[in-house]
């Protein structure tokens, strides 16, 4: 095949990832050569970047198609997912400023990096394609692997960054494994083209085929943090800079499961009967292991990360539904848990002062009495994590839910209640803490919310009870594109 | 002709187990019959004949790691030029300008290492603070 | 024709007041509300003026709901009931909007007030906007949400958040029979939707029309506070009196008549709901009369005539006389709402003073807040040629023709209107100043807005309200009758020249009334004991069943035993996990590691090796 120059179509549809990188690049540069410069510059330069591949994204889901000869695909389901990677990395950059600020610690790179992972999260999304996948994956991951260790002087944060890093790295290859394995059976990487392999004529040889599921399975798992791949998860969210352990929680986690829904559902669909039984397993054991380990954290970080745990579960009760309503309800709840779980991180943020001192429970008591807005806006997120009705993460569990039972997951269903029914408990125990103690010392010492957070609480807690109250909107464009990636 | 793909696999799996008997037997055989020696002179690291002197785990300074890690990298990098080169005439133009942004982006990166001090070993005494990456 | 325009606009208006007001100047938070509401004013008569009524002026925003066979959309339309409610919400409500700021002038919390006041103007709105049922209970639940927080406005006094209370609570009862009819028709119609739901009612069954028709009247009832839910609106006065006037008088108490007329098409075929609202209205008119008969705070008097003149709008609806309901409601919005917005002048004038006793001889001291306010109290008595004779005798007439008791009823009570009406402005203006106060007039920002409701209190009447809705209800067969409507007018005359006997020719006659009557006139005075009949037979067997029997027994004993007993294994379960979480690198590598063993063991035994 003759190589040619990409045509502007396929330029267009990968633009959001260009400009990621040359603006992360220029970032690089910018910071190595500037001597003098506000502290804020990377900080709103980064917005802007964010904005433009936002509007990018738009802009080439407005033309939905394959580019580079099929190895990215921008359907609804892509414009989807890097809309929400995009947004939650602009909500990650307004809650940063104050903490950089206090850690001192404003340079281009914890920007670029965010910049980088963002690119590699959007190229997951767009993959369609095994080696595209791969591609995104690593460059997502390493990106993220040096921000939890951003800040250096950090003891924590080094050792988040080494166990995520080694275990990343070693999950990473397992997945790698299994592309390579499923390569090896069907002679392809493309997506369709593995699934007109598999159930056309001459199907290869099952064993190696369930192999390379159960390798990737792996890989992914340990991404989306599911059990029994989620030991690594609140070490790293625990030690990691919180707006660095937000991110983490949301950006990465979404991608990943954009890959795992658009591998399992469309190349991987013709063994479903094959992978099915484990993610039920595995969805009944996030949830579990996830919600009664976070029953007992008394550090907040901690406790969101277990919850974290326990959320991935509740996506994979969608994704083993196996059907488009299970993807639309996965997709809606992984906009609607980013959106909540950033919430919630920022106000942890936004109290955790210089060094990161106070991140238990107990530091939260009596938030209501000095800083009402705040205590406010922490009720919504974790009002709609418990699953309240009006919050995104009602609707959010309610589709996923229906979508289980659409699918005869009976069991799986009425388990994953009763573990949302233990995650009250958990969550009920902050608000306890913010509205019936006296104020705590970090609750004394807390400065008033910057504007940068003020925007960082305030946009998803409207986006929350956006998604409480008119969840069609979003749920009828993830059913559409779900429909459609078929 | 095997029909299926457990014929078509079977002498593989017979060529991994005459494998793993074969090491197997052969450890098992030299541990029955070997004859083993220990004293202290035999617990020696070898150091190609000279005597050891002092512990052999020292620490050494993080820059050379450093500059070992950069050297990986680029010289990864670097790597990909020589199937390019051999393949140029037939890329054209398209895998001139590839190249292209490649090697720019490439050199953004060594920019940023060189002017961020990493190049330079005396730099964490010179200015400290200037080098202070995050 | 952007119907979503019209609730927009006060919404926004109390985005901005609500969110930045606080820092606003008054100028500015006045600019922000009184445009807002001024500007869907205007877009209301713009959209009337170019549509067609006749046709079906339904607009779809979005899918809100969508759940197996059930869709409820955000649906807007505009008919000929509509218009008329839009047209009194958004006129009223300007003029209040405008009143209020020489009202609130002095009072803390400035901004708070108006972006409540708008908010009200945005559910209130949609209320009437809906065209579906579901996002009418949305208007319903809001505008009870602002009535809440703004009976509540001075939240430091204790009875004022009391009487909050008291009505949320109070309309819960409401509420909930509202949402089971709701429940009823998905049931039965598989929708929500107006269009929808009539086109199917007159083919459902009588009884079941007629429970969701009786289960309607019982939200209707909380909101419009009819007999026996009406408890609240009285205390609801406790808010400041241009809420008293927009909420509690002219729009959202008047929102149960206007679901009711709404849902017409169910009534008509459900007689027995229909003659129950009949017979609810005319007890609560006459009821809520005899008790505003002996009130000596002028706010209160107003509270109960506007119960009893409730009672008239469902007395009229429940006669079938759709139309002549919606026409008192109109022109009762125009009165009541000038006799409100004149109290609160007279309590502005005389610096919070509220009893009437301490009153009188104040017409020539508050000239413009007097004549304005005589115009509204010849109105309501239903003097010829003013608004309220008009409206009143179109819903007597077809009282009359639905039962003749009833129009007797409606007749006495009438009288009675006229009397206490008539009783409230002879204590109030006329006689000796009794007070200490140093009564002044109010500035003209309050006095223009009593002047033009006092015109359309006058003029009203000749709105023709029953011609423009006789194309859209079904119309009643009742003779005209000059009989009936001279009777009525002769007793509001009476009511009004016995007033005039008992408070301006002998003064002394009304105390040795009240002495000769002691145990009648205390039995009125205080409003029947009601409140203290409620206090024993509900409130205190509620609050002490709940706090023995649901707090002490079953929820201390029971649930949190049990909630304790979970969560105590719940959390040995989890004290198991943590021991998984060593913090070893290596060991995590092996959970990895093992987890992937088990992995593919289990996909290859599952699937694979087949």
């Amino acid at each position: 095949m003759p190589i040619s120059f990409p045509t502007t179509l396929d330029l267009g549809r990968f633009l959001p990832e260009i400009l990621l990188t040359v603006f992360g690049t220029l970032f690089m540069v910018l910071d190595a050569v500037l001597q003098k410069r506000s502290k804020n510059l990377f900080g709103h330069l980064t917005l802007l970047a964010l904005a433009a591949a936002l509007g990018a994204s738009l802009y080439a889901g407005s033309e939905p198609g394959p580019a580079f000869g099929g190895m990215l695909v921008v359907d609804g389901f892509a414009t989807f997912f890097r809309v929400l990677v995009l947004g939650v990395g602009m909500l990650i950059v307004l809650s940063s400023y104050r903490f950089l600020a206090r850690e001192n610690a404003e340079t281009g790179e914890y920007h670029a990096l965010l910049l980088f992972s963002l690119a590699g999260q959007c190229l997951m999304a767009s993959a369609n394609d095994l080696i595209m996948v791969f591609i995104g994956l690593e460059i997502s991951s390493i990106a993220s692997y040096v921000l939890a260790g951003y800040l250096r002087d950090d003891k924590r944060a080094n050792e988040a960054a080494l166990k995520y890093f080694l275990l990343g790295s070693f999950a990473t290859a397992f997945f790698l494994y299994g592309v390579a394995i499923l390569y090896g059976s069907t002679g392809t990487v493309k997506l369709d083209q593995i699934h007109a392999v598999l159930t056309g004529p001459n199907a290869p040889f099952p064993v190696f085929v369930t192999l390379a599921a159960a390798l990737m399975l792996v890989g992914l798992g340990f991404k989306v943090s599911a059990a029994p791949f989620q030991v690594w998860a609140p070490d790293v969210y625990q030690g990691a800079p919180t707006p660095v352990a937000a991110f983490l929680s949301a950006a990465p986690k979404a991608a990943a499961f954009a890959v795992f829904l658009r591998i399992f559902t469309t190349a991987l669909e013709p063994i479903g009967t094959a992978w099915e039984p484990l993610a039920w397993g595995s969805a009944l054991a996030s949830m579990t292991i996830g919600n009664f380990a976070a029953l007992l954290q008394s550090n907040i970080k901690r406790m969101l990360a277990y919850s974290s745990i326990a959320h991935a579960g509740y996506v994979l009760v969608a994704l083993t539904a196996r059907s488009d309503t299970g993807t639309s309800a996965a997709m809606f709840y992984l906009a609607a848990y980013a959106l909540m779980n950033l919430g919630a991180f920022a106000v942890v943020t936004h109290l955790s002062g210089k060094g990161e001192r106070y991140l238990t429970l107990d530091d939260f008591a009596g938030l209501a009495q000095k800083q009402p807005f705040t205590a406010a806006m922490l009720t919504i997120f974790l009002l709609s994590l418990i699953g309240v009705p009006l919050t995104g993460g009602f609707f959010g569990k309610f589709y996923i839910f229906k979508a289980a039972l659409d699918s005869h997951l009976v069991w799986l269903a009425v388990l994953g209640l009763l573990n949302s029914a233990v995650a009250a408990y958990y969550y009920l125990r902050v608000l306890v803490m913010m509205y019936m103690h006296d104020p705590s010392q970090a609750v004394q010492e807390a400065e008033p919310l910057s504007h940068g957070l003020q925007l960082a609480l305030v946009l998803p807690a409207l986006g929350t009870l956006f998604l409480g109250i008119f969840p069609n909107w979003v749920l009828e464009f993830a059913g559409h594109s779900a429909a459609l990636m078929k | 002709m095997p029909t299926s793909y457990t014929e078509m696999y079977f002498p593989v799996l017979v060529q991994a187990i005459l494998a793993m008997a074969l090491a197997a037997g052969l450890l098992t055989v030299s541990r029955l019959l070997g004859k083993r020696v220990r004293n202290r002179v035999k617990d020696l690291p070898y150091e190609s004949g000279i005597v050891p002197t002092g512990d052999a785990r020292q620490r050494f300074s993080v820059k050379f790691y450093l500059v070992a890690m950069l050297f990986i990298v680029f010289d990864i990098e670097a790597i990909f030029l020589y199937p390019w080169a051999v393949v140029y005439r037939d890329l054209r133009m398209v895998g001139f300008v590839e190249m292209l942004v490649f090697v720019i982006l490439i050199l953004s990166g060594f920019f940023y290492i060189w002017k961020k001090g990493a190049l330079d070993w005396a730099a964490g005494a010179v200015d400290r603070k200037e080098n202070r990456a995050p | 024709m952007q119907l979503w325009l019209i609730p927009l606009l006060p919404f926004a208006g109390f985005l901005v007041n609500g969110l930045a007001g606080r820092r606003f100047p008054k100028g500015a938070v006045n600019a922000v509300a009184i445009g807002s509401v001024l500007l869907s004013f205007a877009w209301v008569l713009k959209t009337l003026f170019t549509i067609n009524l006749d046709a079906i002026n339904q607009e779809h925003y979005f899918t809100w709901i969508q759940s197996g066979a059930l869709t409820v959309g955000c649906d807007m339309a505009v008919d000929r009931l509509t218009a008329v409610m839009l047209l009194v919400v958004t006129g009223i409500g300007s003029l209040i909007h405008i009143y209020s700021i020489g009202y609130m002038a002095h009072e803390g919390g400035y901004y708070r007030f108006f972006s409540f006041l708008n908010l009200f103007m945005f559910f209130m709105l949609v209320l009437v906007l809906a065209s579906n049922y579901l996002v009418m209970f949305v208007g319903w639940e809001g505008v009870g949400l602002c009535s809440y927080l703004l009976i509540g406005f001075y939240f430091d006094k204790k009875f004022a958040t009391n009487a909050g209370n008291k009505a949320f609570i109070v309309n819960r009862i409401g509420d909930f029979g509202f949402s089971l009819a709701m429940f009823y028709m998905v049931r039965n119609f598989g929708s929500l939707d107006f269009g929808t739901v009539f086109k199917a009612a007159p083919g459902a069954s009588e009884a079941v029309l007629t429970t969701i028709g009786l289960l309607l009247m019982l939200g209707a009832c909380g909101k419009s506070a009819q007999l026996p839910l009406y408890v609240w609106l009285p205390d609801a006065m406790a808010g400041p009196t241009p809420v008293s006037a927009l909420i509690h008088a002219a729009t959202m108490v008047t929102a149960g008549v206007y679901m009711t007329a709404r849902s017409w098409v169910i009534y008509t075929h459900a007689p027995l709901a229909l003659n129950t609202i009949a017979i609810i209205g005319v007890a609560t008119a006459f009821f809520a009369a005899t008790i505003g008969l002996a009130q000596t705070d002028i706010k209160k008097v107003f509270a109960y005539s506007t119960v009893s003149q409730l009672g008239y709008m469902f007395l009229g609806v429940g006669s079938g006389a759709f139309s002549a309901g919606i026409f008192h409601l109109m022109t009762h919005a125009f009165f009541k709402a000038l006799l409100f917005l004149g109290s609160g002048s007279v309590i502005h004038a005389l610096a919070g003073e509220q009893d009437m006793r301490n009153m009188g001889g104040l017409r020539h001291k508050i000239p413009w807040t007097f004549w304005t306010m005589m115009c509204a109290a010849v109105a309501i008595s239903g003097v010829p040629p003013t608004s309220g004779f008009f409206s009143k005798d179109s819903i007597l007439v077809a009282a009359n023709h639905h039962a003749p008791w009833m129009y007797w009823l409606g007749v006495v009570t009438a009288g009675m209107t006229a009397f206490y009406v008539f009783r409230a402005m002879f204590l109030t203006f006329f006689g000796e100043y009794r007070g200490h106060a140093h009564p002044h007039e109010s500035p003209p920002l309050m006095t223009i807005p009593l002047a033009m409701l006092a015109l359309l209190s006058l003029g009203g009447g000749y709105i023709a309200v029953p011609a423009f809705l006789g194309r859209f209800f079904p119309t009643v067969e009742a003779p005209e009758d000059f009989t009936l409507v001279a009777i009525s007018v002769a007793f509001g005359l009476g009511g009004i020249a016995l007033a005039y006997l008992m408070y301006i020719a002998r003064p002394g006659m009304a105390d040795s009334l009240a002495g000769g009557l002691k145990g009648l006139y205390s039995l009125v005075y205080n409003k029947y004991f009601v409140d203290e009949i409620y206090d024993a037979a509900v409130v205190k067997p509620v609050v002490g069943g709940s706090r023995v029997v649901l707090w002490k027994g079953m929820d201390v004993g029971f649930i949190d035993g049990m909630v304790n007993g979970v969560g105590a294994l719940a959390r040995r379960t989890g004290a198991v996990l943590r021991l998984l979480q060593s913090g070893n690198i290596r060991s995590y590598a092996t959970w990895v590691l093992f987890g992937s063993v088990v992995v593919i063991v289990a996909l290859e035994l599952g699937g694979g090796a087949r």
